[in-house]
């Protein structure tokens, strides 16, 4: 038999070519020995590529691009607009990454080429699992995103908690892809197929009684629940969280799990369709557990980056509400939250990078107290940002849940809707905690300069929050209020995303 | 179609954001005028309203989510016109309250007030069921501001974010209860998604259905109110906020409540409305009783108003609830008529307190009366209105709500009647033991000042005004009052519709 090469869509590609021709180039760039192309030059080009994709992207929307398509099988990569809506979310919240770590300390002790050829590479794979339509193809998605990112947690090689968090975040992760991959195999098994339309037509009547795909669902669901971090598969989540550099914390929140749910998204609604009935009440229970476990966690946390991380948890859960339902308006609800979403945690994260650099206070809650009064141009974003959080009126977070619960209640799960806002309720406790440091206590003065000890190799410069920190903070609290005021703009993109997969 | 609603739903929040971009010295008074111009605004819409005219004036509507149904549709109706006026009077007064007060970061203040005068008129004229509950979520926020950065500083933390919980519980439960409520009429009538409440009143959804979503609905009203026993937030609320913003929190926020169970509950949800009539009463009844007990022990001058809005809040409840149109319409009148007595009374206490030594405690007062006639006459006449004299505003509202009950549930009006007498008990206790009596240890009787003068004489001649002439609010509610009971006062008191019907009409 002659082997044919798959005829691949150049033009499709695009987006997933643009980050990984720019990780090489910012690779090779990174090797030169001058200051101003390793520090300057290097983030740019970084930008440059996330920028590009974001713009192949939009050029792209409306193709349906099918790549990758050998002789006698399906595509197994589709850059239809539910991919190309979370390429738009990976490419700015890449921008958004680079922006924060351009003058921190992460790239500088990681060799500033490698800290974002690795971004650029896992921001690839985001892109590819999220488009992924065969069963191969998605794992492959979900190393390329994970392997960097195990790395990019540990890149404050010189402060132990990162290492804890880059090592945590690896056993863990890779248990996490040991059950995907387990639970891939078995629904192989099953239906005898990789890819997900032919996944469909086999399990397709059959799903009720075959043990085999019942556990390959299950366990995909987990390993999926690993990266998206749904309770119980949470619990790396904080200590992941607040031991990585910040920045790299923003990306992982806000990018990882738009890929995991485009993942899941395309996954369960495709591929497994017809299982439903099966999979929909254990993943409803699911999100109840989420949602009940990140918010109560989050209540007496007092560290920003750990607070932020059982909200994020928390925040999957009201995501998988619109997984649930398993229908078009789900999906549009889930792809609006994760834009949502992505913005209203930008503009928390800026701002604690800003102040962590500004005080001694880490990312500690009494970093932000007071600035109401001193730097307004910082409280405002984070204000907007916990009021969104938290689903607060006139911000895109009120909109969003609105939708999801909209959702929810569509597709015959109204109980689930009114755990989401059950969750809101104890969320406020946490979210508000925040606020009222912001405006209502007074600034904690430093006790002394060597309350904590500098550490060695820091730039005196990064010490106070640069322009590109208070762009970031701006830009994303001024889009969240946007997207709560006029979020039609936003409908359009994710309705399109919502019809991409052929639900009802 | 007209802009007119839109320019005075988004005015105070512009003023308030100029107010707070503009030099210091300049902010505040911007700001007064942007009130002053949204006050204005509710005058000429009270004096232009066509009575005789059926459904809304002067409405907006514009497709604001399409693919959730949402539209940005405002209107004016003898429902919320009143009320509207209210907001904006009340508003006015405490910015220039605010204004001739020296205070922290002045800027940020006017803004967060103006955000909330916006708020209110916006959960006002709403008239989209899902821009109600934005609106009605979104009134909670600039307070939280307000008191928390505001407030006494030992407890303020604490007090908001209990106040603030507590009544986002029941506004959340009500958001996904208004979702069901759009999205099950929707499947049942067959038609798109709609949140417009006059779409939504076209289906009747199936009772078990409309219980749990009134059950969701109620719970926010009534903590909002608030009604008897989910008033925990309230004491804490009230001696924490800052007495301008109290005035206007106590004076229009409870009266959304109460407007929201005449605009969304009872025309949408006519078959719970009555399947729960008596619970509600009942809540009402124990609301009058456990307030006025309340208000006529405790010391505090702040808690005594705070505990008789309890009280009055509860006479709104019942005449709504006996699904008449006459209790309808008192409640509507006396919600205006308790915003109008409460915000002057909050003046009188700040005055009060001021010449107290600062004590806001009954005990500490007294004699305030020998060398300031005028605050006491002022005092006077807000009390008498406060206990519903013959003769004001409020025996009017009282006496409708009243009659209303007593067609519906006599047997819980008789008990009701109690609440009358005792709201002269602690509102005559108040105006004795502070302007009368031996004078107390730290107080000094002084004349009402300028400034105080300038808020608290105009607020005092409104409710002069309307002790004369009530028709002005009378007859422009009773048209929508009785149309918004109609139904559920027909499943309520069959015989009677049918008897109404047999009349020949001449």
């Amino acid at each position: 038999m002659k082997h044919e090469a798959p005829n691949i869509d150049w033009a499709g590609l695009s987006p997933v070519i643009a980050l990984l021709g720019g990780a090489i180039v910012v690779l090779l760039a990174g090797l030169l020995r001058s200051r101003l192309v390793r520090e300057r030059a290097v983030p740019f080009l970084a930008i440059v590529a996330f920028g590009a994709s974001l713009g192949l992207g939009i050029w792209q929307w409306g193709e349906d691009a099918q790549v990758f398509i050998a002789k006698g099988s399906q595509a197994t990569l589709a850059f239809d607009e539910l991919t190309l809506m979370v390429t738009f979310i990976v490419a700015v919240a890449g921008i958004a990454t680079v922006l924060l770590s351009w003058r921190a300390l992460a790239p500088r002790e990681a060799a500033h080429g490698e800290f974002y050829a690795l971004l650029l590479t896992s921001a690839a794979g985001m892109v590819a699992m999220a488009g992924a339509q065969n069963l191969v193809t998605l794992f492959l998605g979900l190393e390329l995103l994970s392997v960097p990112l195990y790395v990019l947690c540990a890149t404050e090689m010189r402060r132990e908690r990162s290492l804890e968090s880059g090592l945590k975040y690896l056993i863990i992760g890779s248990t996490g892809s040991a059950v995907f991959l387990y639970g891939l195999a078995l629904i192989y098994g099953a239906t005898g197929g990789t890819d997900l339309r032919e996944i469909a037509t086999g399990a397709a009547g059959e799903a009720g009684g075959d043990v085999l795909l019942l556990t390959g669902i299950g366990l995909t669901i987990v390993g999926l629940g690993f990266k998206a971090s749904v309770a119980p598969f949470h619990q790396w989540t904080p200590d992941g969280y607040e031991g990585a550099p910040t920045p790299v914390t923003a990306f992982m929140a806000v990018a990882t799990k738009a890929a995991a749910f485009g993942a899941m998204l395309r996954l369960l609604d495709v591929g497994l369709i017809d299982a439903q009935p099966d999979w929909a009440p254990l993943l409803a229970i699911l999100a109840t557990i989420t949602i009940v476990v990140g918010n109560v966690g989050a209540l007496g946390q007092s560290s920003l980056k750990r607070l932020l991380a059982w909200s994020s948890v928390a925040q999957a859960g009201y995501l998988l509400a619109g997984v649930v339902v398993a229908s078009s308006l789900g999906v549009s609800a889930t792809v609006f939250y994760l834009a949502v979403y992505t913005m209203m945690n930008l503009a928390a994260f800026a701002v604690i990078v800003a102040r962590e650099r500004e005080t001694p206070w880490g990312d500690d809650i009494a970093s932000v107290a007071g600035i109401g009064v001193s730097r307004p141009a910082l409280a405002w974003p984070l204000t907007i940002s916990m009021l969104s959080l938290a689903g607060l009126p006139a911000t895109a977070g009120f909109i969003g849940k609105f939708y999801l619960i909209d959702a929810a209640v569509d597709g015959g799960y109204t109980w689930l809707g009114i755990v989401i806002v059950i969750g809101s309720m104890i969320s406020l406790a946490y979210y508000l905690r925040v606020v009222a440091a912001m405006w209502m206590r007074a600034e904690v003065a430093a006790v002394s300069a060597t309350a904590q000890p500098r550490l060695a190799g820091a730039d005196p410069e990064a010490e106070r929050p640069q322009w590109e920190l208070y762009l970031v903070a701006i830009a994303a609290g001024a889009a969240t209020i946007f997207f709560g005021v006029i979020p039609s703009p936003l409908f359009d993109l994710a309705t399109a995303a919502g019809r991409s997969l052929g639900l009802l | 179609m007209t802009i007119h609603l839109s320019i005075l739903l988004w005015l105070p929040a512009a003023a308030g954001l100029l107010g707070m971009l503009a030099p210091r010295a300049l902010g505040r008074w911007i700001a007064v005028a942007g009130a002053a111009l949204t006050f204005a605004y509710t005058v000429v819409l009270i004096a232009d309203f066509d009575t005789g005219a059926r459904g809304l004036q002067y409405v907006t509507d514009e497709t604001w989510i399409a693919e959730l149904g949402i539209h940005y549709k405002l209107g004016v109706d003898g429902l919320n016109l009143m009320l509207v006026g209210l907001t904006g009077l009340l508003f006015l007064a405490s910015f220039v309250w605010l204004a001739l007060t020296d205070w922290e970061r002045p800027g940020q203040m006017v803004f967060f007030f103006g955000l909330a005068e916006s708020s209110v008129l916006g959960a006002l004229l709403a008239q989209d069921l899902a821009l109600f509950v934005l609106f009605f979520d979104l009134m909670l926020v600039p307070f939280f501001f307000l008191t928390g950065i505001w407030g006494p500083p030992a407890t303020r933390i604490a007090a908001i974010t209990k106040l603030f919980i507590y009544t986002l519980v029941g506004s959340l439960l009500m958001l996904t209860a208004a979702i069901a409520l759009g999205v099950l009429s929707a499947q049942q009538g067959g038609g798109d998604l709609t949140f417009v409440l006059s779409d939504l009143a076209r289906v009747r959804l199936s009772e078990g259905t409309q219980q749990w979503i009134f059950l969701c609905f109620a719970a926010a009203f009534l903590v909002k109110m608030p009604a008897f026993p989910l008033h925990g937030w309230m004491p804490d609320g009230y001696r924490n906020m800052p007495l301008p913003v109290l005035a206007v929190f106590s004076g229009v926020l409870s009266k959304v409540a109460a407007y929201g169970f005449l605009r969304v509950v009872t025309p949408l949800l006519p078959d719970a409305s009555v399947h729960f009539q008596e619970l509600m009463m009942l809540l009402a009844l124990a609301s009058i009783l456990y307030g006025s007990a309340m208000a006529f022990t405790t010391t505090d001058v702040r808690l005594v108003l705070g505990y008789s809005s309890v009280a009055q809040l509860g006479f709104i409840v019942l005449g709504i609830f006996s699904l008449q149109g006459d209790g309808a319409q008192g409640a509507i009148f006396q919600a205006v008529n308790h915003g109008l007595v409460v915000a002057p009374a909050f003046v009188v206490v700040a005055a009060l307190a001021l010449r107290a030594g600062g004590s806001e405690d009954v005990r500490d007062m007294g004699g305030l009366a020998f060398r300031a006639p005028v605050l006491a006459a002022m005092f006077l006449i807000v009390t008498l209105a406060t206990l519903a004299m013959p003769g004001s505003a409020n025996f009017v509202g009282e006496f409708l709500i009243l009659f209303g009950a007593f067609n519906s549930k006599i047997a819980i009006a008789i008990v009701a009647f109690t609440g009358v007498a005792l709201a002269s008990v602690y509102a005559l206790r108040l105006f004795i033991r502070s302007m009368h009596n031996r004078v107390g240890a730290d107080a000094v009787s002084r004349e009402l000042t300028l400034r105080e003068g300038v808020v608290l004489v105009p607020l005092v001649a409104v409710v002069l005004f309307f002790a004369v002439y009530p028709q002005l609010a009378l007859d422009r509610s009773e048209r929508a009052a009785t149309q918004s009971v109609r139904v559920a006062g027909a499943l309520a008191h069959p015989e009677e519709t049918r008897i109404a019907q047999e009349q020949p009409t001449p």
